[in-house]
């Protein structure tokens, strides 16, 4: 009994970054998933501190990113995810130059910190180590054009999962540590100036909750995302472009759904999108994306 | 064995996880935190005698003979200075660290974060014309100044031009009235910053507050209370360190504020106010480019802003006559028909076409667009960093900040007179597809402003110090060729913008060998 719901959960794969930090999902040991990503933004309106407006000079900002991922079951106990993107952006109107690259290599430890299941209802909660660092030497300080922060960071995300029969509830809190780091300038300005070519970035914190139904073979849910900017940002000074160590803060909410065919249940196809509710220093993004993963397994042949 | 993965598990977790979020606690190191209290190679005894700017005498204003150092109320400014120190706090040991590097320089950086905080330009109406700041209302919106870089040039030149002309008529006093400083009339009293040699009345760094103070009135009417708070703590520095009593401190700041004065009423008749134009002049810019055949510049902002100030070309110079700018006035740029020009446009879009992330580093780190202290306090930036290794007495400091200071808002008359005689378009203008690495300036290309900016200053500073010629002729030319490789100039613009920079340099440079500092 125990074994078949274990199957369940290591048949649904990770999909997103954040999505596979903050899911309730794990791999069993020597399986490992792996796959790719495709996921589109864009925004035409952005909040400048509190106001909300919209830049004729940028028009529509767009970003594309193809991620490729894996998640490897280590122990019973212990998942590695590891996750890469290569970005791409573009402003449509104006005369900023997109930008592209690889942009962050993710590696993370997923550790199955307590669970126990009473009738058909199962409590899950996961602790999650999770430390990024950029893969290629893009500007950060071109923003909103820029393919990233730059700053190599931390996570320490706990996750709870509740599922009773198909329907589920995952709750998570994040706390994102970020290192400072180089921009391309030897001083800069932002509440006060600094003569250096480092910038402290203020670190995050990211809650989510997800709520859905969740079988072998479908998941759906629907999520709701704050991700709130820890003291040291500032806001985008009016009519300025934004700075790398801005205050930037949302409020997302998001639909998902993976499906994996019984016929094949190695195989495993997702979508999904978000909107910004709201938020600070960032933009009002509405973001697609979709993504194919396949199981593999490294256990030695037995019955 | 399954305890004991479990056990390895967390354990791993928990030990990577507190290394990680224990140890990133990072202090920035900021240069201008490194430098040291200033202690003068040369005190300069003669610069009473240098050339000024505008003070017609060094004794053009005034100053009351000082009470004498042997008088019972000298004793008393002396004790002033004992009960401050006998209970001196953390917070006025940080502003004597602070201020002690020197009070032209603090200042200069003081005036770089004025203008990095106000380099923004307005938001637009609902209509999609744009606000213009107001001198007679600046807290409205937008708030006055905006700081572009004519503005900042011109705004760094006389606060430099100002703070040396008031410590040349300190140097003029000091000798003239001689008192002795307070801790060499009073051996046990201690000093907290390198002693100097010199009389102490006036203090200089009391004319550098007032005369300082009195233009970031003007320049920076919406900071008074932040200027006002950073003069206060620099006058109580002086006092507390031992330097300086407080009578001496007064005296510079009342000479300080009547020269201020001179350099206020010429900078209200300079025609900085009339250099934004009127829409019927914006026209007739574009008019008369089209009348000659030629292709006028057009704003690229959405929606099109306004010409930046199209007659700071015609603001009066410290140094040329209306005449000498038209004089250096470049030849006009390759005519948009032209082959030249064709060549020139089609180096750009190749040059987009093909950008790599050296390109980039070059750009940005030139760049000095919105929101930071501009080119030119870009340059007073590194001449900041190579004058704290010399050890300049305060009197040098000034001067050479406003030869530097003087070269650069030179550099930007001739440069926007030479912009707006021929209101050529950027290179995006005539090809849509050039994308840029950095914003377009709002203005027209020819000549580039970052070119002449940059060569002017270099030629200054490589004047002032010899040895380091190469290398500021490095980074003023590295700073030119960042606006092609950021491919919002033609390769014209830069290189003539170099050599009319050049020019203007040198007739600071002419002044500066014969000013009697040399």
């Amino acid at each position: 009994m125990k074994n078949k719901y274990l199957l369940g959960l290591l048949l649904a794969p990770l999909f997103l970054f954040s999505q596979t930090e903050t899911d309730g999902l794990f791999m069993s040991k020597n399986y490992f998933c792996f796959g790719t990503v495709y996921q589109h933004n864009s925004w035409n309106e952005y909040w400048e501190g509190d106001f909300k407006r919209e830049n004729l000079n940028l028009g529509t900002v767009y970003s594309s990113s193809l991620a490729v991922m894996g998640n490897y079951g280590l122990t019973k106990k212990l998942n590695v995810l590891i996750s890469l993107p290569y970005v791409k952006t573009k402003a449509s109107a104006g005369t900023l130059a997109g930008q592209e690259g690889v942009q962050d290599l993710t590696l993370s430890l997923k550790h199955l910190t307590f669970k126990r299941k009473i009738n058909r209802t199962a409590y899950t909660v996961y602790t999650v180590l999770g430390l990024s660092t950029p893969l290629s030497d893009y500007a950060a300080d071109f923003l909103p054009l820029s393919i990233g922060a730059k700053s190599k960071t931390a996570t320490l995300r706990l996750i709870a999962d509740y599922q009773n029969k198909r329907f589920f509830t995952t709750f998570s809190a994040a706390y994102v540590k970020r290192a400072s780091i180089e921009i391309d300038r030897n001083s800069y300005f932002t509440t006060k100036p600094y003569y250096t070519n480092r910038v402290d970035m203020p670190d995050v914190i990211n809650v989510n909750y997800k709520i859905g139904y969740r079988t072998n073979t479908l998941i759906a849910e629907a999520s709701l995302e704050n991700m709130v900017t820890q003291s040291g940002g500032f806001d985008i000074t009016s009519n300025n472009m934004p700075f790398p160590s801005n205050t930037m803060n949302a409020l997302r909410t998001g639909v998902f759904t993976k499906y994996s065919p019984k016929q094949n249940p190695r195989l495993s196809f997702l979508a999904g999108c978000n909107y910004t509710l709201n938020g600070r220093n960032v933009g009002q993004t509405t973001s697609i994306y979709g993504g194919l993963f396949y199981i593999l397994n490294f256990n030695k042949k037995q019955s | 064995m399954k305890s004991t993965f479990k056990k390895t598990s967390i354990y791993l977790l928990a030990v990577i996880s507190s290394i990680i979020f224990t140890s990133c606690n990072e202090d920035l190191e900021e240069r201008n935190n490194e430098f040291q209290a200033l202690n003068p190679i040369s005190q300069d005894e003669e610069a009473g005698a240098w050339k000024t700017f505008l003070l017609t005498s060094p004794n053009e204003y005034s100053l009351d003979a000082p009470i004498a150092s042997n008088s019972p109320a000298f004793t008393r400014e002396i004790n002033e200075i004992k009960s401050f120190q006998a209970n001196i706090t953390a917070e006025q040991q940080r502003i004597i660290r602070y201020w002690s590097v020197g009070g032209v320089l603090r200042w200069n950086e003081i005036m770089r974060a004025l203008v990095a905080k106000h380099n923004r330009p307005p938001y637009q109406n609902p209509d999609g014309t744009y606000p213009t700041p107001s001198a007679a209302n600046p807290f409205a919106n937008p708030e006055f100044p905006f700081s572009s870089p004519p503005y900042a040039a011109r705004a760094y030149a006389y606060v430099s031009a100002a703070q040396h002309d008031a410590l040349v008529a300190t140097w003029f006093y000091k000798k003239q009235f001689s008192r002795i400083a307070p801790f060499t009339q009073d051996n046990a009293l201690q000093v907290l910053v390198p002693k100097s040699t010199l009389p102490s009345y006036p203090s200089e760094d009391g004319a550098i507050c007032g005369v300082t103070v009195e233009l970031l009135k003007l320049l920076f009417p919406t900071e008074i209370a932040f200027i006002q708070e950073k003069a206060a703590e620099h006058q109580l520095y002086r006092i507390i360190a031992g330097a300086n009593v407080r009578s001496d401190v007064d005296a510079g700041i009342t000479l300080g504020k009547k020269i201020a004065a001179k350099f206020i009423a010429r900078a209200s008749s300079d025609g900085a106010g009339a250099a934004i134009g009127t829409p019927a002049q914006w026209a007739q810019l574009e008019n008369e480019t089209i009348a000659k055949g030629e292709t006028p510049w057009k704003s690229l902002e959405l929606p099109a802003r306004p010409p930046m100030l199209p007659f700071f070309g015609k603001v009066k110079s410290f140094i040329m006559t209306p005449e000498m700018v038209i004089a250096n006035r470049p030849v006009p740029p390759p005519s948009t028909k032209s082959d030249l020009f064709k060549k020139e446009l089609a180096e750009i879009k190749s040059i987009s076409q093909n950008q790599t992330r050296r390109n980039m580093e070059i750009v940005t780190f030139w760049a000095d667009g919105i929101g930071t202290y501009t080119p030119p306090g870009h340059w007073n930036a590194i001449a900041a960093e190579s004058f704290v290794k010399l050890n300049y007495s305060e009197v040098r400091w000034a001067r050479n900040m406003a030869l530097l200071n003087i070269a650069m808002m030179d550099a930007a008359i001739s440069c926007w007179d030479a912009k707006y005689a021929y209101y050529n378009p950027r290179p995006t203008q005539i090809d849509p597809s050039i994308k840029t690495n950095t914003g377009v300036p709002n203005f027209p290309a020819y000549v580039s402003g970052h070119s002449t900016f940059s060569a002017a200053a270099s030629t200054v500073l490589s004047h002032l110090i010899p040895s380091k010629k190469t290398s500021f002729e490095a980074m003023a030319k590295e700073a030119s060729e960042s606006r092609m490789l950021g491919c919002i100039h033609y390769r014209s613009d830069c290189e003539k913008g170099m050599e009319l920079g050049q020019k203007v340099g040198n007739l600071t440079v002419q002044r500066a060998k014969t000013d009697g500092a040399e």
